[in-house]
């Protein structure tokens, strides 16, 4: 019984790794793939699925999170009469993590999904297989725009979020809490660095970007064509992508703001 | 120019721990219909991604109008792909490309025709198939037989050599079954092709196929034209294309003996 | 294959994100178009710089005039370094200003604060401050106040 469970204990770990193993050589290939001049309807096609109809999503709660960010930093640093120091605290979270972050999560359940399910469908109906028979290769016709597409649709998405988020905070802070305007781009101008805090956020969310697009892609590509195989796979795209980013941004924030 | 299109000689193929196929060898004749024929769940759609090399056997050769298709390189089996037409069971159309542009979509990735050009020689295929008017519907928007005949005009938009239909008569009505049996027939004889069938449909398959394949656990149980194989005694063969119940395929899943069985429950 | 709607719609999309970066950079990093070449340098030697960081604001009179570039250990006379770049419109401070390193409010950050003298020649270009006053150091002044009373 013991010996059972430790032997498909076992097997199960082969099996996750030859899968890392199969996504990897499936992002290098995919990679190589990448449409020349020739190829760019296909990549604007994608940019618009996945970056402009997301942008609804992103800018509701980029507005939303800033909102509250300026409201529990208010109630918070009144207490130490501090209360100008607002503009930072929210400029500095989201540029700094949530901007990157929670764009990935969102992009993850909104983009990532659909990518999934649309490629796993592809596959399903052979409409891949039917690529290949005449002759095209389904990771440059099929893969390669979305991936593209994705590294690019995420960084600018969490570029927006950060801008309507520090837009929200300083509409609860300014105009509704009454903290003073001047000190409050005083001191976000003052401690936000565009070097190491805008810059650096930018290169998170292009990280978050390549691996949510990877994760998603592949799930559809790699998944067993029926209805069922669709959506765990689907289901398997948003909690991957989730654990990775909120694992990775761990690592990043150490390499990047850390002391360690 | 040998005489046959496709040859396979010897061909295993093992998936997972299950032997697909075992040491077979057929002969696609070049310009006829050729139907392959078996329960299912023998590989049927198998043999035909293998011989579009989409599937790599373990051993056996598969030469295809004279080329090995298991030792091309890539770029090889794309240049050969483009030679030969395939109609999935689905049709598998683009879903996001109506039916005009899903036709017109193997013309504008693999040649650099002008577009009105493009545009004649898809109407020319639509016409062929009978649905020149549903040129601006969606797939969504089709039926089953007919997105099946799209299928077929965007599989023969480049003018191959060769089409493979995988299962093209399933799940349709009578008249549909009708027109596609009369298609293939009719593209086959026109254009000079080589086609080859994948079905379970004796009546349809026989009426119309020059040369048959049945093919069951993994080994091929006979092959010659309709009425050779009619004639054949294996007793396979026989029960196959009479369609009866029990034979050497039998009725029952094996188990042990139906009293013995019953005694052991009782027992218990 | 696909509409110029599409075309318009990913084209206003990059737009915005890329004023979004722009906007992070102006407003919010507060990264100003005219910087370089438009400063000077000044260094002073402080006993103790105490959490005074790089970037860290340089002012007159409570007037930001520059920031703090750098901080390093002088190894010969065992003191702080500290590069300052100050805008260049600011060419009269005398050269005997004094540099101190102060804290905004009681636990606010620190910055350098400079207190003009009365001297008539200015600090130039590589000068250093001739005196300076370290940053306040609670824990040492309340260490020294309770031996003293003993």
């Amino acid at each position: 019984m013991m010996l059972r469970s430790l032997q498909s204990l076992g097997r199960q770990g082969i099996e996750n790794v030859a899968t890392l193993g199969r996504a990897g050589i499936f992002l290098a290939a995919s990679l190589f793939a990448i449409p020349r001049l020739a190829g760019m309807p296909l990549v604007i096609r994608q940019l618009y699925r996945e970056g402009v109809l997301s942008l609804v999503i992103i800018v509701v709660s980029g507005l939303f999170i800033g909102m509250v960010l300026g409201l529990q930093g208010y109630t918070i640093l009144v207490d130490y009469g501090s209360e100008q120091a607002i503009g930072q605290m929210i400029a500095l979270t989201l540029v700094r993590e949530l901007g990157p972050v929670v764009t990935a999560l969102l992009f993850a359940g909104r983009a990532g999904s659909a990518l999934t399910a649309e490629i796993g469908l592809m596959k399903a109906t052979e409409q891949l297989s039917s690529l290949e028979m005449m002759g095209v290769d389904p990771l440059r016709r099929i893969i390669a725009p979305r991936l593209l597409a994705g590294f690019m649709a995420l960084p600018l998405l969490a570029m927006i979020f950060s801008v309507v988020g520090v837009w929200g905070g300083k509409m609860v802070g300014v105009d509704w809490l009454g903290v003073f305007e001047g000190s409050f781009w005083g001191n976000m101008q003052a401690s936000v660095d565009f070097h190491d805090d805008v810059l650096n956020g930018v290169i998170k969310s292009v990280v978050f970007g390549v691996v949510c697009t990877w994760i998603a892609v592949f799930q559809g590509f790699d998944l067993v064509p029926t209805s069922e195989g669709i959506s765990s796979a689907t289901t398997r795209t948003v909690v991957y992508s989730s654990l990775a980013v909120l694992g990775l941004d761990f690592i990043l924030t150490a390499v990047m703001f850390g002391e360690l | 120019m040998t005489q046959n299109f496709v040859e396979v000689r010897n061909l295993t193929f093992v998936r997972g721990n299950r032997v697909i196929f075992d040491d077979i060898s057929l002969e696609i004749p070049r310009g006829k219909i050729t139907t392959i024929m078996g329960p299912s769940g023998t590989g049927k759609t198998t043999l035909l991604k293998l011989i579009g090399g989409q599937l790599k056997p373990q051993k056996g050769s598969i030469l295809v109008d004279g080329l090995e298709v298991t030792r091309l390189k890539r770029s090889e089996l794309f240049l050969l792909r483009k030679r030969l037409g395939m109609l999935f069971q689905s049709g598998a159309l683009f879903s996001d490309l109506d039916v005009f542009d899903n036709v017109a979509f193997p013309l504008r990735v693999h040649t650099k025709l002008p577009p009105d050009m493009v545009r004649d020689i898809v109407l020319m295929k639509l016409n062929a198939v009978g649905l020149r008017g549903a040129r601006r519907l969606m797939p969504s928007e089709l039926s089953g037989g007919m997105a099946r005949r799209v299928a077929l005009a965007r599989s023969i938009a480049l003018d191959p050599d060769m089409i493979m239909y995988d299962e093209p008569f399933t799940g349709q009505d009578p008249i549909a079954m009708g027109v596609i049996v009369q298609l293939i027939r009719l593209l086959n004889d026109a254009l000079g092709l080589t086609s080859v069938l994948v079905s379970h449909d004796i009546q349809e398959s026989m009426s119309i196929t020059d040369h048959l394949c049945i093919v069951a656990d993994g080994k091929l149980m006979g092959q010659g034209s309709p009425a050779e194989l009619k004639a054949s005694g294996c007793a396979f063969v026989k029960q196959f294309l009479q369609g009866l119940p029990d034979g050497p395929v039998p009725f029952h899943y094996p188990a042990a003996d139906l009293s013995t069985d019953l005694l052991r429950e009782a027992a218990r | 294959m696909y509409s110029r709607a599409i075309e318009l719609a990913v084209g206003v999309f990059i737009l915005l994100g890329l004023g979004a970066l722009f906007l992070l950079a102006l407003k919010v990093s507060g990264l100003s178009l005219e910087s370089a070449g438009q400063t000077y340098r000044l260094y002073g030697e402080f006993s103790d710089v105490g959490g005074l960081r790089v970037r860290g604001k340089v002012s007159l009179a409570g007037v930001t005039i520059g920031q703090v570039k750098s901080i390093s250990l002088d190894p010969q006379s065992l003191k702080a370094k500290v590069e300052m770049e100050i805008r260049s419109d600011v060419n009269y401070l005398s050269r005997d200003s004094i540099a101190v390193i102060s804290t905004a409010g009681l636990l606010g950050e620190k910055y350098v604060d400079i207190s003009v003298g009365g001297d008539e020649e200015t600090l130039q270009d590589g000068e250093y401050f001739d005196s300076t006053q370290g940053a306040l150091n609670l824990e040492k002044l309340i260490s020294n106040f309770a031996t003293s009373k003993l």
